[in-house]
């Protein structure tokens, strides 16, 4: 039997570990390393919420178009951590008015399944809602378990032979005589030792961090830390996500997530997201803005706050405006280094497609001519990942 | 808004593969508005990055991150620092108990992991299911057709506290039969009865109920191990009559 391509891969969050499953499926043997668990840098402190598109449907179709096949296809094959009850984008005042016929050609453009219903229904469905409201429209978006998402694509890739090294921070990169990469060094935090893992190709998905790691070899990709705050409070008061009718601004999707509701989120960048202290102020804004769009807020407690950082990619506009799709950099082409691949950017709902875009790359890269089988293939159970 | 800076003292649990164990103390500047795994993550970030701990979520929802602070399980995540500490006070943090330590701060859950998936415990369940067992019921909570994500969220900070858990590493443990509780329909099915009404099963249970006061999601695992105890009795006695 010939051996196994091998994949190195640094980075186990959403991108990480869907990238693992995606190449295990196409007969890869991947080590996924990450300095800390899965899920401990930005994919874990995520909202939560599972996409329908509908808030890209009128300034990034691109975008909304993905989200909603994703929505699709992650409900399909990872219920297991999926809250799924549907969402509403509710109008409080004439500028969302304004802005509704256009979201509803923008959603069906990007054949997004939503429903207007009168502010009466909608009130019924969900009575916390405020009751000023003036418009509401059904979405199909959904609320997942971060962790366990995450966990669910790692295990069923330890199920097709991959391993994973969490606790295990890459601090350098091997080269062989042509500079082209062949494997990586990493710390095992541990035991305080270092090793060596060595293979065909090597792929950055290490997020928000991937400018911070490509600089250890000296390359420079564009991405900035971007963060935004969530506030999570102690009452499940809606079952539904329910958005604010607009453009995306800050602090305009309220989820619910077990008995939670979370409110989020902001947007500004920093230059080292490994300690984002919690803004005060912004805590006050989110609660404000969770109030508008259910009263009830205020009489609930806070339960927890907590900032991540988007990867964004660097163009010549900062903040929010930025794309949220992906970029994948094969380093052969900018850098002239072979075997080494930099995926980053995107969203945990997209995390399958750019899995499946970046997995595309690496076997033209091989020359491997596996397809992808993500699609339709059910994760296996998250906790399957303890025990391997 | 709340710019306060407090100075504390992280006095952390330290353990490197199978190396001696010893505490480490750092000082830090915080807001005490933050949270104890914020400051533990401040700790890893300017101090030392070779401290090893769980988290993800930071908002209650993944259970990673149950640690010791000052001798008692808490969920580090939403432990303000103001609700365990004063200014320049300390902080005593610890990996959970009852499970083996793998480095620092993380413990390996896996034995635990292993019997939730055997008990065949979802995470997502419909809304009137995912409610209390005594939980006043509103419109809501009755209607069906809507779903979340469970109350229990794996933490094991139940089995850490729990006395017999610490003399036994046998016993199931609150988490796991909480979870049996909540998986199991009528009538029982034979392989949960056959896991909960075993030697390391519902009978060890000392009601202590050390699981119910550090469970940090609702899920009242003392008070659920009682129910399914009444409930296999139950199930005893019919089995009894119908033989008969
Ligand atoms: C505030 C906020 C809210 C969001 N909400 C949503 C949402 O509701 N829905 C949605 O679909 N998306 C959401 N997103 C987007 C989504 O969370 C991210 O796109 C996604 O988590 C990125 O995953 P990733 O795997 O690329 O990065 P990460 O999860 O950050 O993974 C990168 C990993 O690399 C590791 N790493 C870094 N350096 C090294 C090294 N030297 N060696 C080893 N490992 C290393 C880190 O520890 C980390 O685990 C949100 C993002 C933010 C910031
Ligand atoms: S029962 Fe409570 S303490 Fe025990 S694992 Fe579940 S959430 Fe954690
Ligand atoms: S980090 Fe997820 S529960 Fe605390």
């Amino acid at each position: 039997m010939p051996t196994l391509p091998e994949a190195i891969i640094i980075g186990a969050g959403f991108t990480g570990c869907a990238l693992a499953h995606d190449l295990s499926l196409r007969g890869f043997k991947v080590s996924v390393l990450d300095r800390g668990e899965i899920a401990s840098g930005t994919s874990g402190r995520t909202h939560g919420l599972l996409h329908s598109g509908g808030r890209y449907c009128v300034n990034d179709q691109e975008a909304a178009i993905e989200c909603i096949e994703e929505n699709i296809i992650l409900r399909r094959i990872a219920a297991q951590c999926i809250e799924y009850n549907g969402g509403l984008f509710i109008g409080l005042n004439e500028r969302d008015q304004a802005y509704l016929p256009h979201f509803m050609a923008g959603a069906e453009a990007c054949k997004i399944p939503v429903e207007q219903i009168t502010p009466q229904k909608a009130l019924q469905l969900e009575p916390n809602l405020n009751p000023a409201l003036l418009s509401a429209v059904l979405v199909p978006d959904g609320v997942f378990d971060p962790l366990r998402l995450a966990l669910a694509f790692a295990a069923t890739a330890v199920e097709n032979g991959a391993s994973f090294f969490p606790h295990h921070e890459v601090q350098e990169m091997l080269f062989n005589g042509s500079g082209n990469a062949i494997g990586v060094v990493a710390l095992n935090r541990h035991d305080g030792k270092k090793y060596e893992f060595r293979g065909d190709i090597v792929i950055n998905a290490t997020g928000a961090w991937a400018g911070k790691l490509a600089s250890l070899v000296g390359i420079k990709v564009p991405v900035v830390p971007t963060p935004g705050i969530m506030v999570a409070y102690n009452q499940r008061l809606v079952n539904r996500v329910i958005n604010r009718l607009f453009e995306p601004g800050d602090g305009d999707i309220l989820i619910p997530q077990r008995r939670m509701v979370v409110i989020g989120t902001t947007s500004f960048e920093v230059e080292d997201p490994d300690y984002i202290p919690l803004d005060q102020d912004q805590i006050k804004q989110m609660y404000d803005c969770a109030c508008h769009l259910v009263p009830a807020v205020s009489q609930t407690l806070q339960r927890g706050v907590y900032m991540s950082a988007r990867p964004l990619i660097k163009t010549e506009m900062t903040g929010r405006s930025l794309s949220r799709t992906f970029k994948c950099y094969d380093h052969k082409e900018s850098e002239n280094i072979d075997g080494f691949v930099t995926i980053t950017g995107g969203k945990a709902t997209t995390c399958r497609a750019m899995a499946e875009k970046t997995a595309d790359l690496v076997c033209s890269k091989l020359g491997i001519s596996a397809i992808c089988e993500t699609k339709e293939t059910p994760l296996v159970s998250y906790r399957k990942f303890f025990w391997h | 808004m709340n710019d306060t800076i407090w100075t504390i003292e992280l006095k952390i649990f330290r353990q490197r593969a199978d190396a001696q164990r010893y505490f480490q103390t750092f000082q830090i500047e915080i807001n005490p508005d933050e949270y104890v795994l914020d400051a533990i993550e401040k700790v890893w970030a300017f101090h030392d990055r070779s401290l090893t701990f769980r988290h993800a979520c930071h908002h209650s929802t993944c259970g990673a991150c149950g640690m010791l602070v000052n001798g008692i399980e808490k969920l580090t995540c939403i432990t303000s620092i103001r609700s365990v500490t004063q200014n320049n006070g300390k902080l005593l943090i610890e990996p959970l108990r009852n499970f083996p330590v793998l480095s620092d701060l993380v413990v390996d859950t896996s034995s635990m992991f292993k019997a939730l998936e055997e008990i065949g415990f979802n995470q997502v369940a419909s809304l009137p299911s995912a409610c209390l067992p005594y939980e006043r019921k509103t419109l809501e909570h009755e209607r069906s057709e809507y779903q979340r994500l469970v109350d229990c969220i794996e933490c094991g900070m139940c089995i850490s506290a729990c006395p017999v858990s610490l003399t036994d590493s046998n016993y199931l443990g609150p988490a796991v039969l909480a979870a049996a509780h909540d998986a199991s329909s009528q009538p029982l099915s034979n392989k949960i009865l056959e896991i909960v009404d075993s030697r390391d099963g519902l009978w060890r249970c000392h009601n202590a109920f050390e699981c119910s006061a550090v469970c940090p999601s609702n899920v009242e695992p003392g008070l659920r191990i009682m129910k399914m105890r009444q409930t296999v009795i139950a199930h005893r006695i019919k089995k009894l009559f119908s033989r008969g």
